[in-house]
Formats: C-alpha cells, sequence, structure tokens
C-alpha cells in the first residue's frame, strides 16, 4: 500500500496544446475552428462612447490595424503563451521589434550595453542607426560576462544580446549577465530567434524583454516576414528613476503612468500605443496567419531540426575538407556546458563551420550544393547555407568583423529537416567542388 | 494616487484620470493575493465618466505598504477608513472574490457609507482547498498555479484577452507573484478561511447590491453566489456563461456592460 500523499498539479495547457490553441476562442468567432484572417484596416464603432473608450483605453478593442488586428492578436497571445510572458506585441519584422524595444526603452542622451555577436543588420542597428537618434551603445563580447557589468554607465537603460551569437554560436551566460542588469536596476533584452520557446524560455533565466524574428523557426515555412516583442513581466519599472516614460505621467494618453496602470504589461501597451502609433512597424494579418500555421508544428519541427543538426555536426567533424565546427553540442565547444543548462531540449540547428581552403573554397562550395539553399536567411524547415563574410555580414568592415568573431572561411549552415542523408550527399558534391580548384591550382 | 491609512501608504489607482473629490466615488477592491491592475479594463470607464475611482491595493499587496490584513473583518474596517481618509461620506463598492466578503462585511459594519455594492464571483464564504493554502503558506508558487488553473475557465485556459497581445493566465500569476506569496496570498486565503460572517451580514444589507456570477466559476460557483444573493433583499443577479472566476478579465466587456447599467442607475453621477 503506498503511502504517498496525493497532490494536485495545475492543469493549465502545456507547450504543445497551447501551440495550437493559445489566443483563440471559435466561439467569439463564428465557431471558426481555424483563425480568421481579419483582412481590414479598420473596425466599426458601437456609438462615440465605445470610440472613445477604446482610445482612451477603457476597454480592450481594436480601433485600426496598425496598432492591432485580431489575427495579429491571436499570433501575439499564443507566443506570450509559449514563453511564459504577460504580453506580446508582433511587428512586420525581427528587426521592427528590436527597434521597438529600444525606442520603448529609451530617449536620447541613453546608452545600452549590446553582444557583439549579433546578425549585421542588428550590429548596424546598434552601431550607426541608434546613434542617430542620440541612442549610444558599447559592444561586448557574448563571453566576456564581466565586460557587461564593466561597460555600464549612469545613463545605461539596458543590456542587449542574442543568447546564441549569430553566426559564431557563442552563448550569452543569460542568467549571469541578467543579475549584472538587475543589480543596476535595468532589464536584459534577449533576441532568442535561434532558439524559439521550445528550446529555451529566457524568462526563466531572468530575461525581462524577449525579441524573436517570426520569419525564422517560428514560421518555418520561409514564406512570410514577422518579428515580435514579449514582456515576461517581473521587472520592475518603478525601482528607481531610470525610466520616465514608463513610470511619469504620458501626455500622449491623459497623463497616464504605464507602469503603474498596466504594472506586468506595460511595457507592451507603452510599445503598442506609443510605438506603433507613432512609427507603425504593424504585422499584416495574412503573415500572421501564415506565422501561426508554422507554429501549431513548432515542437514537432524544432525536433528533427535538433536531431538532424546534431547529425551533421557528427558528419562535419570527421569531413576531411572541414577546419573546424562551431555548435554548442560539440563537446568541446567552450560553451557545451552553458548550452546543456539554457537549452535542454536540443541545441539548435545553426552550425558554423570552417571549410579548408578558406574564401575561395566557401565559395566554390556554396556554388555547387544543389538541395541546400543559398540565401540570407537561417529557420527554414529547408537547410540554408550562406558565407557571411560576403553575403549577411558583408556591410561590415574587416576590424568589425573581427570583432564578431568572423572569418572568411566561415559557412553559416542552417540545418533543415529533409532526410538527412540527402542533405549529407549534398555537402559532399559541395566539398568536392571545393577542393578541386585547389587541385588545379597545386597541379 | 497615494494616501495614509492607519499611517501607512496606500496605492490606489484612479483610472487614469485625476481624483476629484466632487465627484461620486467608486472603490474597487481585488481578489487574494491580486492588485489594482486586475480592475484595469472596468476603472478607466468609470473615471472618464464622471466618477472618482479608486482601485486600492491592499495593504501589503501591489504598490501599498504595511503588512497584508489578517481577517476579512480587519479588511473591512480598512475600506471604512479609506472612505475617511480621501474624505469622502460615502462610497460603491465593487469587490471581486476575497473583495466581495471584504465589502460585504464592510457595508454591514457600515451600512450609512456604502451606496451600492457590486459583487463579482462573490459567496457567503470561501473556504479554501486545504492544499492551496498550505502551499500559499509555505511560499510555494505552485499556489499561484493553482489558482490561476482554477480561476479560469476552460474558454479563458486558452486567452483571448480583451486587450491585444496580453496573455491573462500568465498577467495574473505576475501579479499574484509580485510580492512575497506567503505575505499576501497565504495571508489572504487564510483570512478567507476562517471569514464565516458572510450569510449574516448579508442578510443586513439593505442598499441596491449586483452579483455578476459565471457559469464556469469553480472558485466561487454560481449555486453558492446565489445562495447569497437570496439573502440580500432586492438584490441583482447576472449570469455570465462560458466564463470563469476571472471574469473581469474573460469576460471584461459583458462585466463593464453590466456594471455600468447597475451603477449609472443606482448611483448616478451629474458629471460627464
Amino acid at each position: 500500500m503506498s503511502d504517498k500523499k496525493k497532490t494536485t498539479n495545475p492543469n493549465t495547457y502545456k507547450f504543445d496544446t497551447l501551440s495550437l490553441h493559445a489566443g483563440y476562442q471559435p466561439h467569439k468567432n463564428a465557431g471558426s475552428r481555424q483563425v480568421p484572417i481579419y483582412q481590414t484596416t479598420s473596425y466599426l464603432f458601437d456609438d462615440v462612447d465605445h470610440a472613445a473608450a477604446l482610445f482612451n483605453l477603457e476597454r480592450g478593442g481594436h480601433i485600426y490595424s496598425r496598432i492591432s488586428n485580431p489575427t495579429v492578436g491571436v499570433l501575439e497571445e499564443r507566443v506570450a503563451s509559449l514563453e511564459g510572458g504577460t504580453a506580446a506585441l508582433a511587428t512586420s519584422s525581427g528587426m521592427s521589434a528590436i527597434f521597438l524595444t529600444v525606442m520603448t526603452l529609451c530617449e536620447a542622451g541613453d546608452h545600452l550595453v549590446v553582444s557583439s555577436q549579433l546578425y549585421g543588420g542588428t550590429v548596424n542597428l546598434f552601431r550607426l542607426t541608434l546613434p542617430k537618434f542620440g541612442i549610444k551603445c558599447t559592444f561586448v563580447k557574448p563571453r566576456d560576462t564581466e565586460g557587461f557589468k564593466k561597460a555600464i554607465q549612469k545613463n545605461t537603460k539596458g543590456i542587449f544580446g542574442e543568447l546564441v551569437g549569430n553566426p559564431g554560436n557563442e552563448i550569452m551566460n543569460m542568467p549571469e549577465i541578467a543579475k549584472i542588469a538587475h543589480d543596476a536596476g535595468i532589464p536584459l533584452m534577449v533576441d532568442a530567434t535561434y532558439q524559439t520557446p521550445y528550446l529555451c524560455k529566457p524568462f526563466e533565466h531572468g530575461a525581462d524583454i524577449v525579441i524573436h524574428s517570426l520569419t525564422k523557426w517560428m514560421a518555418g515555412h520561409g514564406s512570410s516576414m514577422a518579428g515580435i516583442l514579449v514582456e515576461g513581466g517581473k521587472f520592475d519599472w518603478m525601482q528607481n528613476d531610470k525610466f520616465p516614460t514608463m513610470t511619469k505621467p504620458y501626455e500622449g494618453y491623459h497623463g497616464l503612468s504605464f507602469a503603474e496602470e498596466f504594472g506586468p504589461t506595460a511595457f507592451t501597451m507603452k510599445a503598442r500605443a506609443e510605438g506603433m502609433r507613432d512609427f507603425g512597424p504593424c504585422l499584416s494579418p495574412q503573415n500572421a496567419w501564415n506565422v501561426l500555421q508554422g507554429i501549431e508544428t513548432l515542437s514537432v519541427r524544432m525536433k528533427k531540426h535538433c536531431s538532424n543538426a546534431e547529425e551533421m555536426v557528427k558528419y562535419l567533424l570527421d569531413h576531411k575538407s572541414v577546419a573546424w565546427v562551431s555548435h554548442p553540442s560539440v563537446p568541446d565547444h567552450p560553451d557545451h556546458e552553458l548550452a546543456k543548462k539554457l537549452l535542454p531540449n536540443g541545441r539548435g540547428s545553426m552550425i558554423a563551420f570552417g571549410i579548408k581552403g578558406g574564401k575561395d573554397a566557401g565559395v566554390a562550395f556554396i556554388n555547387n550544393v544543389k538541395l541546400a539553399s543559398h540565401l540570407a536567411n537561417v529557420g527554414d524547415t529547408r537547410t540554408l547555407v550562406i558565407h557571411p563574410a560576403s553575403g549577411t555580414h558583408s556591410q561590415m568592415d574587416e576590424a568589425t568583423l573581427k570583432f564578431a568573431g568572423l572569418s572568411h572561411d566561415m559557412i553559416r549552415l542552417s540545418v533543415g529537416i529533409e532526410d538527412i542523408n540527402d542533405i549529407k550527399n549534398d555537402f559532399e558534391i559541395g566539398f568536392r567542388a571545393a577542393i578541386k580548384p585547389r587541385l588545379v591550382s597545386n597541379q | 494616487m497615494k494616501f495614509k491609512v492607519n499611517n501607512e501608504e496606500v496605492y490606489a489607482s484612479t483610472g487614469g484620470r485625476p481624483f476629484d473629490k466632487n465627484k461620486p466615488l467608486i472603490i474597487f477592491v481585488h481578489g487574494s493575493g491580486l492588485t489594482h491592475m486586475t480592475w484595469v479594463l472596468q476603472t478607466r470607464y468609470f473615471a472618464f465618466h464622471g466618477y472618482s475611482v479608486l482601485a486600492l491595493d491592499m495593504p501589503g499587496h501591489g504598490l501599498s505598504g504595511g503588512k497584508s490584513l489578517k481577517s476579512i473583518e480587519d479588511m473591512a474596517d480598512w475600506i471604512k477608513a479609506v472612505i475617511d481618509a480621501v474624505d469622502y461620506k460615502e462610497a460603491s463598492l465593487v469587490g471581486h472574490s476575497q473583495g466581495c466578503l471584504v465589502t460585504i462585511e464592510c457595508t454591514s459594519r457600515y451600512p450609512d457609507k456604502i451606496k451600492t455594492l457590486s459583487l463579482m464571483g462573490g459567496a457567503g464564504a470561501i473556504p479554501m482547498n486545504p492544499e492551496l493554502l498550505s502551499l500559499a503558506e509555505n511560499n510555494d508558487p505552485k499556489a499561484v498555479d493553482l489558482m490561476m488553473d482554477w480561476a479560469h475557465g476552460p474558454a479563458g485556459h486558452f486567452g483571448g484577452h480583451p486587450v491585444p497581445g496580453l496573455y491573462h493566465i500568465n498577467t495574473g500569476g505576475m501579479l499574484a507573484k509580485s510580492r512575497t506569496i506567503k505575505d499576501t496570498l497565504g495571508v489572504d486565503f487564510r483570512a478567507c478561511d476562517n471569514y464565516k460572517n458572510g450569510f449574516e451580514a448579508a442578510k443586513k444589507i439593505k442598499i441596491p447590491t449586483l452579483s455578476i456570477l459565471a457559469t464556469d466559476d469553480k472558485m466561487c460557483p454560481v449555486k453558492e453566489g446565489k445562495k447569497l444573493a437570496d439573502l440580500i433583499e432586492g438584490s441583482k443577479v447576472d449570469i455570465i456563461d462560458n466564463c470563469g472566476h476571472m471574469m473581469l478579465l474573460e469576460e471584461a466587456d459583458r462585466v463593464l456592460k453590466v456594471l455600468k447599467k447597475f451603477i449609472t442607475t443606482n448611483y448616478p453621477s451629474k458629471f460627464k
């Protein structure tokens, strides 16, 4: 006879169920089982009172699709639920989600501490574009945890980084860096595009704002641009006087204090009310719907992405044409142990490797693979390859490339979910082509 | 806004409008372990339509100072002290869940101070599940997770927040975790469990009273809400279908519509 006491556990829906259902109630949408595409710019008001109530944030609802849209709203709730966040705001792309996050947080004269290993476009946003708005940044290498602390200034308003850096696969010690941020009274913002909430939920490791390019693994199909910012709800904006635009009366909404009124959803409310109103990088309902189709199979796809990636890592490590392989699953990867902790469900499907023969071999490889697609995207269900130094990061000068940990022999591989042997066979064709020019020149 | 009651700082949302002592006052009283933020989709309407609103953070909760009050009776006296502190002679009360016990007790104790009473997800008694009570008193976050599970109806578990982009189970959970669980939820649950005077207090109430109940409310089921309403003379009952205990978020618009009609009829404001 068991003497175990029966305990009750919450029956809230789990990840796979939320991926299919969160944010949507069919009975409120004519019983439509699928999320409807609300292809409309604007919404009828019941009367003048109703209109005023919506504009005054007295009640929830939609006014104009730049600010919110019911289809987009389902996507926002779904991602918030999967991340364990309180609220989310979808945008037209991942870049606009980053921009909107920064502009919601910062004013001219503010400063950010930023990981140096980022997507090239993000580097340029922080390095060149934000200074035009009076927002300056200090870059720190992702593994230099103490460096993040040292870089914080009086006017620093947050720390930003990609959890696993693009494209070198260097991992930020998120729990430690979150502690540094919180000790300084500032939030940690993490771009977790590479992980999706299936591999890592950054809020459980101290992040305050999570950003995704939904274009990538979340959608998976490579058909639609989309981004999102998700709020964790724990950060106390009122703990210091660093965030007056969150805590002081806001002229744009009858003296509203977002932090006092909306607490754990204050950042998202401000990003929508101010950022979407004034900048307008809204997501189209069609693209939101497309992304929702992808999210329905997120966990199924991510498992295959990760298992294929681990197979490809073994294959590349054993290959005579490969100089080096960077993936957190490789035991001698400097962040191997940290990855086990932060990415327990899989280490992701981004691999960086160096091809013997340098830039010329890299070009030959990429020009000759047939199944793998040569393009400027990651996280498609199809296998993708690119040579970052001549592609995604080509707008960076030599010194910046070096600081970002990039080399001319590096090939970035986003492993798809095709049959693993077909991917390997395709790579053999690429490697053979990469060897040929060298053989010729040796003769 | 912030003010003092019993020498402790009190925070109350005024619904996004300045507090105006000339306007009739509505006080919103939150449920166990929660804060003023649960009322955001009701308070702002009244604040923009001729009323002064105080959505309170109870002592030790949200942005208020002090320690959580240990009994429903103490909370009822504290609400009366709030009315005095803001220099009003009378107010309308709106309560949710534990807030219903508090407002019933307050109305029975200070009948001249309270003009209307609106109860959401209320019952005459809220005996606590022993396991939930123990978890909360032992500061276990599972108490919040269980509360959020039971407090939302089947539809609410899918989300569908009236404010685009907000996911209410996680938002509610974060509110309940905003202070130390044992000091807020633990103390509140014990106060609810100990309170036995709800039905007697209800019999004394002679003011216009509205009970908003929800068909899928597991924490204060419809039959318990009706039992309470039957004891209040002339009490009105409105039942919201396909909705759980967190009706003020799950079905914010429907709740506001009923509340608006009741308050503007029974406690009209001459202000616009």
